[in-house]
């Protein structure tokens, strides 16, 4: 099978590339491309706009990847409208400046962002909540939907390594999904020589439990699993409730060269984990192992816990069925998308149909589980489902999304081909992972835009695609470019959020008890070595108007933005102290910092507010401690950076 | 209604028809009065294209409250303060306290009036009079009101404006907000009342008592 796929992949490389230096593709110069019939451009120009002042149907949050946040854009108009910072500082609403999202940033100045993940109830979306995983560092944030900011970060989770199969939610929002993609020794720390990888490395797969009522993340239950590399994930609905299923590749247990290494089997794996007795078992002495802190399920003492389903080729998503009846695996190396029948997979474990273990683990026969098998195209990545029992899968080296019939009418086959450009990762199709999908509009997140736009320099953005999926046909519609590198996106009724969104903090909504509401409350106190200062914030004065302090002073200063009329922004910075912020009308924030220079530092407002918004500004006097010596810099000292 | 109840009203043996009944108007004219209790008297709005819902302030006779949730005050205040207006606080409006004090007085008085037959008439002359003297001192009041925090600006302004006074009932432009001033509900129950008290009163004297 291996062999009979490299001809097809090679051929495929060798064509591309010579089709695209034949084009001048380099260059960025424009595509070349059958030219559209003039109505058929206006028919699509309609579909997606959006007159100015009116809402899109849907919101779309796209992962920022790499760059740690979320991007929020309208459906179908792709307007971005938002961003959200979640791992990385944003200087636009002075995330990661003040005391509470320091905190929430922690150790780290950046994070990856992939899988947005929706709160469910039921199997469908709730707009309560939207979580986010951490590839990086391990850790999981949780959105509010209705203030559209991060509010909560969770961990690193302990032994998990390498968060990519996350951070998928169960129907009724029990669990988020986490698993370890770059298996190592645990607890972290440890060290143990790569030579022994096979046997002293290890996966954990897991769900990290979540509060139905406030959504707040504790420690759930860890499955520990073989050195595999746990790829994607997908929570069972309907039928298949209680059940987790992710990929993986590298069931080689191979290191060094893993492109090669790991691609080496016919088959690797589906692990499916019957979380119902996880949460179970966890509080089980007998089954468990304490590990870095945590007990973590040993599946050589919990036997019922997880299988393996075997799936052909380095798998990467895994995707169940709206109707919760099918798994599907999709082959990345293989060009077909297998499909797995839940109930099937019952059977085979009640019949005990096996055909091996993986240290311990019952590897069910494949025959046993598989329904079907569709060929697809190749480098199938991802599914999603519309309500009419069709799914599209995005083909990454095809650079197209195939549509496929989900046994409609008793058949599994191929019925549409689109292609994007360029290089389609996920895809999303509106509540296209819940029990309810909605067929209509679908987003192709493509790697490489491969400038399909102005150029601007080497660094170019991602493409994302517009597609309409209410017909037969697939029709692309429209592309915008979000900025790098958005891994997935969910897409969700604008109704199930917008009425909820919180406008404008009022004095009852904020806790904070250095809020202050009037500007006759502004004061500079002095205690020992810490000045600590209530500012207020209103068109356009910054009460009070100085700060005096002294060299070597820690400073606080609770900032509150008492105006009342949404919108009305105002924000805080102090000139070369790095000091940035930015608070929303009734929001209170804390900055704290040593005034380790002295002099006198100018303080505004950053965020352009009213007509007298350049008068709004003060001055930070830190007189000096010892003898003032006026710094003398000639010209050729002051320091600058030149990148060549 | 019985023959008893209504000896005053009779002529003769015919039976009085309800409307031309004092009291009735009494009673309606109570319900008028407490109209000014459960709705504003005045709506004071400010539009301009960055408020498209307009600044809403709505003036009770004992209290204010502004629109989206009470937040608007603040933003008027906050616009204003660029003029050098004084700050619109509720409780520098002695009306407030007085105002609600003075419809008590006329409402308890009809209330007497309508009970006691026999200090009707005088009662009802005086609360219709104490009546439309609280109306129009209100009025008065409210137009200074107006005036005072059109003109007596601060001189220090960022910026600076010729004083101005708000319509007291209708529509003006002042710079960049149309302003609509309309009196509302409590308004229209205060002078319903008034009318139903003069009503009541042409009632009263017109029947003569041929009976006894």
């Amino acid at each position: 099978m291996k062999r009979n796929l490299l001809l097809p992949l090679l051929t495929t490389l060798i064509v591309a590339s010579l089709f695209a230096f034949l084009m001048g593709g380099g260059c960025g110069g424009p595509k070349e491309k059958a030219p559209a019939a003039k109505s058929e451009i206006a028919e699509n120009a309609l579909k997606t706009y959006v007159a100015p002042g009116d809402y899109d149907d849907f919101y779309a949050f796209l992962s920022g990847g790499h760059n740690g946040c979320v991007y929020v854009y309208g459906v179908p108009s792709m307007r971005h409208i938002r961003t959200i910072p979640v791992f990385q500082h944003y200087a636009a609403t002075g995330y990661g400046f003040d005391v509470a999202t320091e905190k929430l940033m922690g150790d780290f100045r950046w994070g990856d962002v992939h899988h947005p993940a929706p709160s469910e109830t039921n199997g469908d979306y709730d707009g309560r909540w939207l979580f986010v995983n951490d590839n990086a560092n391990n850790r999981l944030a949780r959105i509010d939907l209705r203030t559209f900011r991060t509010v909560e970060v969770y961990g690193p989770i302990p032994n998990l390594m390498g968060d990519h199969g996350s951070a998928y939610i169960t129907p009724n929002t029990e669990y988020s999904l986490v698993a370890t993609r770059f298996s190592v020794p645990i607890p972290k720390g440890t060290y143990v020589p790569l030579e022994d990888y096979p046997t002293k490395y290890k996966g954990i797969v897991a769900g990290m439990k979540i509060d139905p009522e406030d959504g707040h993340f504790s420690y759930g239950w860890e499955v520990l699993m073989p050195p595999f590399n746990y790829d994607l994930g997908d929570a069972g609905k309907g039928p298949s409730y209680g059940w987790a299923f992710w990929t993986c590749y590298n069931s080689e247990r191979a290191t060094g060269v893993l492109e090669v290494t790991a691609s080496q089997r016919e088959m690797d794996y589906i692990a499916a984990v019957n979380w119902k007795k996880a949460e179970k078992y966890i509080k089980d002495p007998s089954k468990t192992v304490m590990i870095g802190g945590v007990p973590v399920i040993d599946p050589r003492k919990a036997k019922d816990v997880v299988y393996l389903m075997p799936c052909p080729k380095s798998p990467h998503g895994v995707d169940v069925t709206p109707d919760g009846k099918y798994i599907v695996g999709n082959g990345k190396l293989s060009p077909t998308v297998t499909i797995f029948s839940f109930e099937k997979m019952l059977k085979a474990i009640e019949n005990k149909d096996f055909e091996g273990d993986e240290d311990g683990i019952p590897v069910l026969r494949y025959d046993a589980v598989r329904e079907a098998e569709v060929t697809v195209g190749l480098g199938p990545l991802h599914t999603q489902f519309d309500d009419k029992g069709y799914a599209y899968t995005s083909l990454f080296v095809e650079s197209a999304i195939a549509k496929w019939s989900v046994g409609l009418n008793g058949k599994w086959e191929l019925v549409d081909k689109i292609p994007v450009a360029y290089n389609v990762g996920h895809l999303s199709v509106a509540h296209g992972e819940t029990m309810h999908p909605i067929g209509k509009w679908l987003i192709s997140l493509n790697k490489l835009s491969k400038g399909t736009h102005l150029p601007v320099g080497p660094d170019l953005p991602e493409s994302g695609q517009l597609i309409d999926i209410s017909g037969e046909k697939m029709k692309l519609v429209y592309q915008a470019f979000p900025e790098p590198e958005p891994h997935y996106g969910v897409i969700i009724k604008a109704d199930l959020i917008a009425p909820n969104v919180v406008e404008l903090f009022t004095k009852e909504d904020n806790k904070d008890p250095n809020a202050i509401w009037d500007q006759n409350e502004a004061r500079v106190v002095r205690k020992g070595n810490t000045v600590e200062v209530w500012m207020t914030m209103i068109r356009s004065t910054l009460m009070p108007t100085k700060i005096e302090c002294m060299e070597g002073d820690n400073v606080i200063i609770h900032l509150t933005n008492i105006e009342e009329m949404r919108d009305e922004i105002h924000g805080f910075a102090i000139c070369e102290y790095d000091i940035n912020s930015d608070l929303f009308p009734g929001e209170t924030k804390t900055i704290k910092f040593k005034a380790y220079k002295p002099g006198v530092w100018p303080y505004y407002c950053t965020n352009f507010c009213s007509a007298l918004h350049q008068e709004m500004q003060g001055y930070l006097l830190v007189k000096p401690r010892g003898k003032q010596k006026p710094e003398y810099m000639p010209p050729d000292k002051i320091p600058h950076a030149i990148v060549d | 209604m019985s023959k008893n109840d209504q000896t005053e009203n009779i002529q003769g043996s015919t039976k009085k028809k309800f409307y031309t009944d004092s009291r009735v108007y009494i009673i309606l004219a109570i319900i008028c009065l407490l109209l000014t209790y459960a709705f504003p008297l005045y709506r004071m709005t400010l539009k301009s294209n960055f408020y498209p819902e307009g600044l809403v302030l709505d003036i009770y006779s004992y209290k204010l409250r502004s629109g989206h949730n009470n937040t608007d005050l603040r933003e008027i205040n906050v616009l204003n303060h660029y003029i050098g207006m004084k700050e619109i606080k509720e409780e520098d409006f002695p009306e407030f306290t007085w105002l609600p004090i003075a419809i008590g007085a006329v409402t308890f008085i009809a209330l007497l009036a309508l009970l006691i037959k026999r200090l009707r008439k005088p009662l009802l002359y005086f609360d219709t009079a104490f009546l439309i003297g609280v109306g129009l001192f209100g009025f008065y009041r409210f137009y200074k009101w107006l005036y005072h925090f059109g003109h007596d600006l601060d001189p220090r302004a960022a910026i600076k404006v010729q004083g101005f006074t708000p319509p007291l009932i209708g529509f003006k432009q002042i710079a960049n907000f149309g302003v609509y001033n309309m009196p509302q509900l409590g308004v229209y129950g205060m002078i319903l009342a008034t009318i139903f008290m003069i009503v009541a009163i042409y009632f009263m004297k017109k029947p003569v008592n041929t009976g006894g």
